[in-house]
């Protein structure tokens, strides 16, 4: 997902974060670089020359990496602590999950969204945090620690917030849309960008028809799914992140994301603008967390603790756009993310906004299989699709007949 | 007395069974068992379920087939009957683009093709367009055709170098048109090629799943993205995907039977 | 006047397919020079994504995991190859069919039912390893990684030596190896003096298809990489990203490596050549 924002509003806020620091920062620190610091209470040399190798699976676009002059925060960790890092990017929540559910990977620390935390958990596939490791645990909000998917926080410390929403072009629409409901009107056919996922695509639906996101019977998952094939045609594409450069470049009108890379977005395109549609919205909120298999959980636990650090949070949010949910971040965020009303929308959209759950199996079976057969229906194409198919199959059987028959009329002279 | 060395094989046929059978084989029990290892049917009845995505991904892969043959064809011709050293070079020419990883070609192709892109920019000069390319069937179809239309050339062109020139100056001295000596001559004796050409195209074009991702706007699958989804994907469930990947292969086998035979001279020159 | 038209049109024909081909290779050349990171307008020449790129440490450690592959992979698939097309030319003609056909298989079978078969193979293996008994207190239980790709990649480059030396060895004249023993060679002698000069063409050939499958290789290693990442890998989940010019940095330079290979191979080839005719 997820990028920075100009170097310049970075250097404004580095700046706030260096004055703010002596006040909110109660003991010594340690300077990394210029502009980040960390708390020097915490042991972070304990597994220095070890030659441990940390294998770390985020969201693509989703840390400050060293691009556009932000801070490569993964480098000075790895210069702080003297433990390698090994980072890897995925692009959906049930990607994630099939590399470790399948053993295709191990790794030691992942970044799951709150409902795949609690499948994992249910699964018992999270190892559990000793958060006396993680100090900066306390940092954070209550508002999003103690959740009903983890209650007491015993395998999941939360990295970030955001919501989704829709991202339009305010030069190609002449309506702007104010609804998930808009999404379906033939004003923006062919321009409309949907989410490439089944949850989030079928919240949208969910959103429109008034329903749950989180489905409890099959017929509902089968209602909302026949509403996504109504709006197929008008669709250009199912995307992630490659809706940076569509979004961007004006490839589409219209597109549906998450409420930080839309910071993102309209900043590096000011055409672009963002609504919380009318409906309500789906909040979401990104942990960090340790599969049972990882081996090494103690030096896990330190790069946790390691990304809730103030100046980290505030390198990583002003990057990815991304809503904190830690107070002493949020403080020293630049003032342009800090008041944005994208990343921290007011209780109007907030009161709205719904969680997603853990589906029952049966469900999520459904959902996929009905999310793959709408992806790939066609409408009003597949009898003629068909009749091609057999075409092709007759001609095909036709020529190796043909063959045959000639290699015998030949054999019999 | 040949070379009596069978033991040098030793080390491959032990290696041969431990990697490529027995994985096979774990594919096959995946594909009828469920979870706690019962025999069940139900993965493939599942697997059933997405026939309208096998038959689309069959379409797609036959028509990228079909589009190949036809613009190979003459090149493959054409190239036969070239001094010989200018073969080598347009050969060489040909086999070029292959040696860029296909995932940067496809890439480009997705730059090439977008809204914005240069195409429609130039279509633009002329008061044509802009169209949408990227994200239909038809760009998936352009991504098969660009990335597997080499392995069409190459056999079609190898077939075709053994034919004489003077089989087809005689059947022009003969009074036979253009079509009549395509037909009469030049299709039949290069029906190896042609065979060869076909399921090296068709195969490869059936079970990708970059492509169909990069082009096809997440709304195009295939046989390969259900099979990816299943596996490292959206929709975990390795005994289903190994449900598809037997019809997969199944379908392939049938497609191999049509075109060629399983002859061990034949197979040395496909390789 | 028949044959002039037909000329232009052939002429015509092969100038528009190879525009085709090589048209988004010629877009992505343009484009590692451009000032702006769009892909529809040319804003201005630079340089700073070709920097960028060698300061990249994720796609150098990417690209060094691949050569390092690659090159394993390839000098074991030959080793192992080339002795099996020995060892398979030798046996009687109902088992060499057989052979001959199961090696065949992952050559036709689509790569990506390779690719999960093995997953599923190395999978079984390390849900093994990591239970009880003497035999799995031994093995190591986590190998997804540089192991497993390793495995993999051999796995497809054998069949492709095999068949190759194959039919060099066919062509052999099986006298010449008769005759060196009869002239008081040991087996081992005869096969290094004779048999192997006779072969080391196609050897060497198949050595560098091995290497260039390996080094493009996506499919396979796709599903069997565990938390590494190789070349192509690393290209795909660039391209699932926003786009970044650097990517077509990169092409333009694999473009321009393999295009010198290609020249000066054959600029070698056709000295060779000549030197040889003039000795003759």
């Amino acid at each position: 997902m997820k990028k920075r924002l100009f170097s310049l509003v970075l250097c404004a806020a580095l700046l706030c974060g260096v004055c703010a620091l002596p006040a909110s920062a109660a003991g010594r620190t340690i300077q990394l670089d210029e502009t980040i610091s960390v708390s020097a209470d915490y042991d972070w040399t304990r597994f220095a020359g070890k030659n441990i190798t940390l294998n770390v699976y985020n969201w693509g676009e989703y840390i400050s990496n060293g691009a556009d002059e932000s801070p490569d925060v993964v480098a000075l960790f790895e210069k702080l602590t003297g433990i390698a890092v090994n980072y890897t990017t995925f692009d959906s929540n049930e990607t994630m999950y099939a590399k470790i559910k399948s053993g295709a990977a191990s790794y030691d620390v992942i970044f799951p969204s709150e409902y795949m935390v609690a499948k994992m958990i249910d699964e018992g596939m999270l190892a559990e945090l000793d958060l006396a490791n993680i100090p900066n645990f306390a940092l954070l909000d209550e508002q999003y620690t103690n959740q009903d998917y983890d209650p007491g926080n015993r395998h999941c410390v939360p990295y970030m917030w955001c919501t989704t929403g829709i991202i339009y072009n305010t030069t190609m629409v002449n309506n702007a849309p104010t609804a998930w409901a808009d999404l379906w009107s033939a004003e923006y056919a062919g321009n409309i960008l949907m989410f490439n996922n089944s949850r989030d695509a079928f919240a949208i639906a969910a959103h429109k028809m008034g329903q749950s996101i989180n489905p409890t019977t099959t017929e509902e998952v089968a209602l909302a799914i026949e509403e996504l094939k109504t709006q197929k045609s008008l669709v250009q594409a199912y995307v992630m992140d490659e809706i940076f450069d569509k979004m961007e470049g004006g490839e589409a009108a219209v597109g549906v994301y998450y409420s930080g890379d839309a910071i993102t977005m309209t900043t590096d395109n000011p055409d672009l603008a963002w609504v919380f549609p009318q409906e309500g919205v789906t909040l979401s909120i990104d942990n960090m967390c340790i599969p049972a298999s990882s081996a090494n959980r103690e030096a896990a636990e330190m790069f946790i603790n390691f990304m809730c650090e103030v100046d980290v949070g505030v390198a990583n949010c002003e990057y990815i756009g991304y809503s904190t949910p830690s107070t002493a971040v949020w403080e020293n965020l630049s003032d342009e993310l800090k008041y944005s009303s994208i990343a921290y929308p007011g209780d109007e959209v907030m009161d709205k906004a719904q969680l997603f759950t853990s589906l029952s199996d049966e469900i999520n079976e459904a959902l996929d299989i009905q999310w793959s057969e709408m992806k790939s229906y066609n409408e009003g194409g597949n009898a003629y699709m068909m009749l091609l198919l057999l075409l092709s199959g007759v001609t095909l059987a036709g020529f190796n007949i043909w063959r045959k028959v000639r290699k015998k009329i030949r054999a019999t002279y | 007395m040949t070379l009596n060395n069978k033991k040098l094989a030793a080390p491959y046929l032990v290696w041969m069974v431990l990697f490529t059978i027995v994985p096979l084989a774990i594919v096959v029990y995946y594909a009828f068992t469920d979870d706690a290892g019962n025999f069940t049917l139900d993965n493939l009845a599942r697997a059933g379920g997405y026939s309208s995505v096998f038959a689309r991904s069959l379409m797609l892969a036959l028509v990228a087939t079909v589009i190949c043959l036809v613009l190979a064809f003459p090149v493959g011709y054409f190239l036969s009957r070239l001094r010989v050293n200018k073969q080598r070079i347009m050969q060489m020419l040909i086999m070029m683009p292959m040696w860029m990883n296909f995932l940067l070609r496809t890439y480009a192709w997705m730059g090439l093709l977008s809204v914005n892109g240069p195409i429609n920019t130039i279509l633009g000069f002329f008061g044509i367009g802009p169209f949408t390319m990227l994200n239909t069937s038809g760009a998936v179809v352009l991504g098969m055709v660009y990335n597997y239309i080499p392995y069409m050339i190459l056999p079609l062109y190898t077939s075709m170098t053994k034919i004489d020139a003077s089989i087809v100056e005689a059947a022009e001295d003969l009074g036979a048109n253009l079509f009549q000596t395509l037909v009469r001559v030049l299709i039949p004796m290069s029906v190896p090629g042609i065979c060869t050409g076909i399921t090296m195209v068709f195969v490869p074009a059936v079970s990708t799943f970059a492509i169909s991702r990069m082009l096809g706007g997440g709304s195009n699958l295939l046989i390969g993205d259900l099979i990816e989804m299943q596996f490292l994907g959206n929709s975990y469930n390795l005994n289903v995907g190994s449900a598809m990947s037997l019809v997969l292969m199944v379908i392939v086998l049938l497609c191999m039977s049509f075109t060629s035979s399983f002859d061990e001279e034949e197979m040395e020159g496909a390789v | 006047m028949k044959t002039k038209h037909y000329r232009l049109m052939q002429r015509t024909y092969m100038v528009l397919f190879f525009c085709f081909m090589y048209l988004p290779i010629a877009y992505m050349m343009i484009f590692s020079f451009n000032e702006s990171k769009g892909y529809a307008l040319f804003t201005g020449f630079t340089l700073k994504w070709y920097k960028s790129l060698f300061t990249n440490s994720t796609i150098l450690n990417a690209l060094w995991l691949s050569l390092q592959i690659a090159l394993f992979s390839a000098i074991i698939a030959t080793i192992m190859g080339t002795m099996a097309a020995i060892g398979i030319s030798s046996m009687g003609r109902k088992s060499r069919l057989l052979v001959t056909n199961l090696t065949y298989l992952p050559v036709v079978n689509p790569e990506i039912i390779t690719g999960i078969s093995l997953m599923l193979l190395f999978v079984a293996y390390q849900k093994f390893a990591a239970g009880e008994g003497w035999l799995a207190e031994m093995l190591p239980d986590q190998i997804m990684g540089f192991p497993t790709l390793l495995i993999a990649h051999i796995a497809f480059n054998v069949p492709y030596v095999i068949f190759n030396v194959l039919p060099k060895l066919r062509q052999m004249d099986i006298r010449l190896y008769e005759a060196a023993l009869d002239l008081g060679c040991t087996p081992r002698q005869a096969f290094f003096k004779v048999v192997l000069p006779e072969i080391s063409p196609a050897v060497v050939s198949s050595f560098l298809i091995c290497l260039t499958y390996s080094i493009d290789d996506f499919m396979i290693s796709y599903f069997n990489s565990g938390t590494r990442e190789t070349l192509p890998l690393q290209i795909y989940s660039m391209t699932r990203k926003k786009v970044s010019p650097e990517i077509y940095a990169l092409s333009t330079i694999m473009f321009c490596i393999i295009l010198t290979i290609i020249l000066v191979s054959n600029a070698w080839d056709t000295h060779t050549y000549k030197k040889n005719q003039i000795k003759n």
